[in-house]
């Protein structure tokens, strides 16, 4: 036939040929062999999807072992990185808290030493009665001093409405401290302020621009605008002792008061208060510098 | 003819039979196929080379599954198995893509 005569036959041909069914032995073999092969494709692409850890070789498992472990450490390593980070911006917070806590405590104490704020503590109520007209605004400034030098830290002077009012109260007028005389030297100044004479007055808070002038009349005295008639009833927070001491040295302020004809009575009290606020106002000019901030 | 039908037969009992692989045989069965599809490749380039031999045939799938699954037991017994098994799986698919072309040479003279 021809194509024992032409070797080089179409591809497709040569194929169909050898597919022609021959009952031959190797036929039948090769035919089983193909077979296997689909099974076993078949079964292996069964077994193959899907399949765990449980086919998995050793070595894969190492492997998979190491990446995951390798994974987890860089994992925790981003952890800790995280929480330092957090550390830090907590850290940050809590710098800034406690910048501000401190910022708002010397802001209290600078208002306490400005006269803003009201005070509370030990102190002492100095009164003076002065029926003669005769203490003068030297008398009151150098008791001021006396008690600033020992270490008065809010002072407020307390005078019964003068009759002529040239100027209008510029400060609360909270009377406060009212305590009377009593014998008993420490005296809980209460809230209440009793009707101690001339309690009813103007309260005026003694800061550092507090000025004294004699008023024209003798009538009283003009502490910082505001006319003060006697008596007079000085409150001052700071230490009892060392301040009562300073008001009675020989030639002090009691002694002053006494040679003029009026007396001064020092009573120490555990706690007084002065409520008296200084009006402060705002400053046209002068405006925060902003350099060298205070380190935190 | 008969090779393409059983072939197809195979595939059909596998898909309805479902067999579970032995554990024991798990690692060399993915060889075994690759190394039945290199033979089967052969084969079919033979034929269209005109040199096909039956027996060759036979000698050479049983043969190649053999040496196969030789070299992947032995590459686990040195625990080099995965690195074996690929490095069979490499040369098979380069002998399977090699034949692949012939035959596309002889279907399609191109």
């Amino acid at each position: 036939m021809t194509e024992e005569q032409q070797p080089r036959k179409s591809g497709l041909r040569l194929l169909i040929d050898a597919g022609r069914p021959r009952a031959t032995r190797a036929q039948v073999i090769g035919a089983l062999l193909c077979g296997l092969l689909g099974f076993a494709l078949v079964t292996q692409v069964h077994s193959a999807t899907g399949l765990g850890f449980t086919t998995a070789r050793q070595s894969d498992l190492v492997d998979i072992l190491d990446s995951l472990s390798s994974r987890s450490d860089q994992l925790r390593a981003q952890i800790a990185a995280e929480q330092t980070s957090l550390a830090k911006l907590t850290g940050g917070t809590d710098q800034t808290e406690a910048a501000l806590e401190e910022a708002q405590q010397r802001a209290a104490t600078l208002q306490i030493l400005a006269g803003t704020a009201a005070a509370t503590g030990p102190g002492i109520d100095l009164q003076i009665t002065d029926p003669q007209h005769q203490v003068a605004a030297d008398d009151l400034l150098e008791a001021l001093e006396e008690l600033r030098d020992a270490g008065a830290e809010a002072i407020q002077i307390t005078g019964s409405a003068g009759a002529a009012t040239g100027t209008t109260p510029t400060t609360g007028t909270t009377p406060t401290t009212g305590t009377t005389p009593a014998a008993g030297s420490v005296a809980s100044a209460g809230a209440t302020p009793t009707a101690a004479p001339g309690a009813s007055g103007h309260v005026v808070r003694l800061v550092a621009s507090s000025f004294f002038v004699d008023a024209p009349d003798r009538s009283g005295i003009v502490v910082d605008g505001v006319l003060l008639a006697p008596p007079y009833d000085i409150v001052a927070i700071g230490d009892p002792h060392t301040m009562s001491t300073a008001m009675g040295i020989p030639g002090g302020v009691l002694d002053t008061l006494t040679a003029k004809g009026a007396r001064g009575t020092v009573i120490t009290h555990d706690a007084v208060q002065v409520t008296a606020l200084h009006q402060v106002p705002a400053p046209q000019y002068a405006r925060p510098a902003p350099a060298a901030s205070p380190a935190g | 003819m008969i090779a393409a039908i059983a072939l197809a037969v195979g595939v059909v009992l596998g898909v309805i039979l479902h067999p579970t692989v032995p554990v024991g045989l798990q690692p060399y069965l993915p060889i075994a196929v690759v190394a039945a599809l290199d033979a089967v490749f052969g084969a079919i380039r033979a034929i269209l080379d005109g040199i096909f031999d039956d027996k060759v045939f036979v000698v050479s799938f049983i043969a190649n599954i053999l040496v196969a699954a030789l070299i992947v037991f032995l590459g686990d017994q040195l625990g080099v198995g995965s690195q074996l098994s690929t490095a069979v799986v490499v040369v098979l698919g380069i002998r399977i893509f090699s034949n692949a072309a012939a035959i596309r040479r002889h279907l399609f003279r191109a």
